[in-house]
């Protein structure tokens, strides 16, 4: 039971990162099952997971980059690419779709001019597609940050931009 | 009408706080369980009830229960798992469950783990759920506080720890065995079974995995006896269960009723029927993998059985509606492109049938489009159909699929037939 980690490589993961790493080991049954938290711990203090994050982590875990790299580009919400401050992920899935997410995602991307998965050029947003956000009832919608915006209209969008 | 599911969602709260749900009784079941019942009896009681899974398979949840070994030479670690990765395109129930009453899940879990004898669960939620998150979080303290988890609940011998998992968003998490890969930390890929999860699941333990709605209706079972719940239905399935609709109806929404509640009652009534201007084409009863059906099955009843006779699935019992101003290809597109984006490559016919499905209907959509495409499109409906992947994500790509080819043939053929009108070859 070698829970806690001494390896050299961790060099690239901040003390906090450690400690909330560490934290979430407690729960299971081994240490590659933090993975995916680990990750996500990592791009929430950097918005993004780089390389060298991910070679960290791997090396943190003990395992193999490119087995960690299986994973991060597996998953839809951890980002190897930078991202803007907030990322707006607009749902295309069926009933968004019927009610009208393409005008939608042509008004944010034409707004803060952009094309899917680019940053804004003053690093802000990210726009990029999501699935089903479980708020069909208020189609369409869209997720800014941690943040679900329903019932979405051009001047809705305007407004959440404040520009 | 009673709605036990629904009954502590209230217009004047954000959520259900500990106290606002034991003032109607809430964690009685519990109790009961813990303190008056053995772990197989609790499983009896479920299954007499007649509970079938939410999610959208519909297993008998007591059923699966008592399927777990659990003799004295039975491993002695066990796992339930609660299925809390709602992502199922048209499917905004187990939402409302999560963010506005907390604790019905949490007592659910309690007394599921205690008829299992579980030390561990963990509640799989999906990465976007940050509210939820946040509201499960919470409500997970309250319980803790009361002595309701961690070691010796009720002073009883019974002991469990709940562990909140956020996921990092993928579809196919939604099935039971990727679910538990991902929960291992690994990519989210199903698993060949058997062995079943029952049997070998969770770090290769006997494991149960439930839906969110499922398991919200286990504390009123247990409070309220089981020839209560069976007088909810109105049909051979028991209890209530959260129906909804969306697309261009009146009043898009979510209500709890009776199992057995017709289509037409849905739709017509409590949607409030097409919006102006609008009429109703046909509708997918249960989510993105659910064929389609047409006016002339209003009638049917949301039931398992009956929804199957028609040609469909209950699914998860939230109905997305068709109307006569969007067009169906075009729809069955957008449903193929999010399968073919979630399909995790596992398997050969799913990674690579769904991306010819989709190149098939974009061809057909832009005018490039031939009477034969349509013959192939009926033959990958079969070769994703049932038997030939490890999951049932590619047959559930293929429902609405069969069913468009089935019922709006015509809209098929006319970008098809009308391309060829252009260039003459007609």
């Amino acid at each position: 039971m070698k829970m806690q980690n001494k390896n050299p490589r961790i060099e690239g993961l901040s003390p906090t990162e450690i400690q909330e790493i560490n934290a979430e080991m407690s729960h299971y049954e081994d240490k590659t099952a933090v993975s995916i938290e680990a990750l996500k711990i990592v791009q929430k203090h950097r918005g993004w997971v780089s390389d060298d994050c991910l070679v960290a982590v791997a090396g943190f875990l003990d395992m193999a980059p490119a087995q960690l790299e299986g994973i991060a580009t597996f998953y839809n919400l951890i980002y190897r690419r930078p991202v803007g401050k907030t990322v707006i992920h607009y749902c295309n899935s069926v009933t968004c779709w019927m009610m009208g997410s393409e005008q939608i995602r042509e008004h944010l991307c034409r707004r803060l001019n952009v094309a899917l998965g680019e940053m804004s050029e003053d690093g802000e947003y990210t726009i990029l597609p999501i699935v089903c956000l479980g708020a069909c009832d208020h189609a369409p919608v869209a997720m800014v940050g941690d943040e679900l915006k329903l019932d979405l209209t051009e001047n809705a969008v305007n407004e959440f931009l404040g520009r | 009408m009673e709605k036990p599911l629904t009954k502590n969602i209230q217009p004047d709260r954000a959520f259900a706080t500990l106290a606002d749900y034991e003032s109607t009784g809430g964690y009685l079941g519990m109790r009961k369980a813990i303190t008056d019942l053995q772990p197989k009896e609790v499983q009896q009681w479920v299954k007499d009830a007649g509970l079938r899974g939410r999610g959208g398979a519909g297993f008998s949840t007591g059923l699966k229960w008592s399927l777990v070994p659990m003799d004295a030479d039975a491993p002695q670690v066990r796992y339930l798992v609660v299925n809390a990765d709602e992502m199922e395109p048209g499917t905004f129930k187990d939402r409302l469950l999560l963010e506005k009453d907390p604790h019905q899940l949490i007592e659910g879990i309690i007394i599921a783990a205690y008829a299992i004898q579980a030390t561990m669960a963990y509640i799989f939620l999906r990465g976007e759920y940050h509210l939820a998150a946040q509201r499960l979080a919470y409500a997970l303290l309250e319980a803790r506080s009361k002595g309701y988890l961690g070691k010796h609940v009720l002073d009883s011998g019974f002991s469990l720890e709940i562990v909140l998992h956020t996921s990092a968003g993928r579809y196919i998490c939604g099935e039971e065995t990727a679910l538990l890969n991902a929960l291992e930390g690994k990519r989210a890929t199903p698993r060949a079974k058997p062995p079943f999860p029952l049997i070998s699941g969770l770090w290769g333990k006997p494991t149960v995995v439930n839906n969110v709605e499922t398991l919200c209706n286990v504390p009123h079972i247990l409070q309220y006896g089981v020839e209560w719940y069976q007088g909810l239905a109105r049909c051979v399935d028991k209890g209530t269960k959260l129906f909804g609709a969306s697309g261009r109806v009146k009043y898009p929404g979510l209500w709890e009723l009776p199992m057995g509640t017709s289509i037409r009652e849905i739709i017509e009534e409590h949607a409030g029927g097409m919006r102006d201007g609008y009429k109703l084409r046909g509708f997918l009863p249960g989510g993105a993998s659910t064929d389609f059906l047409l006016p002339e099955h209003l009638d049917v009843g949301m039931e398992f059985d009956a929804i199957a006779k028609a040609g469909s699935r209950m699914g998860t019992g939230n109905i997305i509606v068709l109307d006569d101003k969007t067009c169906p290809v075009q729809m069955v597109l957008n449903l193929e492109q999010f399968f073919a984006q979630e399909s995790c490559g596992w398997c050969t016919p799913c990674r690579d049938g769904l991306p010819w499905t989709v190149t098939l209907l974009k061809d057909i959509i832009a005018g490039k489009g031939r009477l034969e495409d349509l013959d192939r499109l009926a033959g990958l409906t079969r070769m994703l159909g049932p038997g030939n992947t490890f999951c049932a994500l590619a047959p559930g790509a293929m429902e609405p699929l069969q069913s468009a080819l089935k019922y709006f043939r015509e809209d098929f053929e006319r970008y098809i037939v009308g391309h060829y009108d252009e260039v003459g070859v007609v």
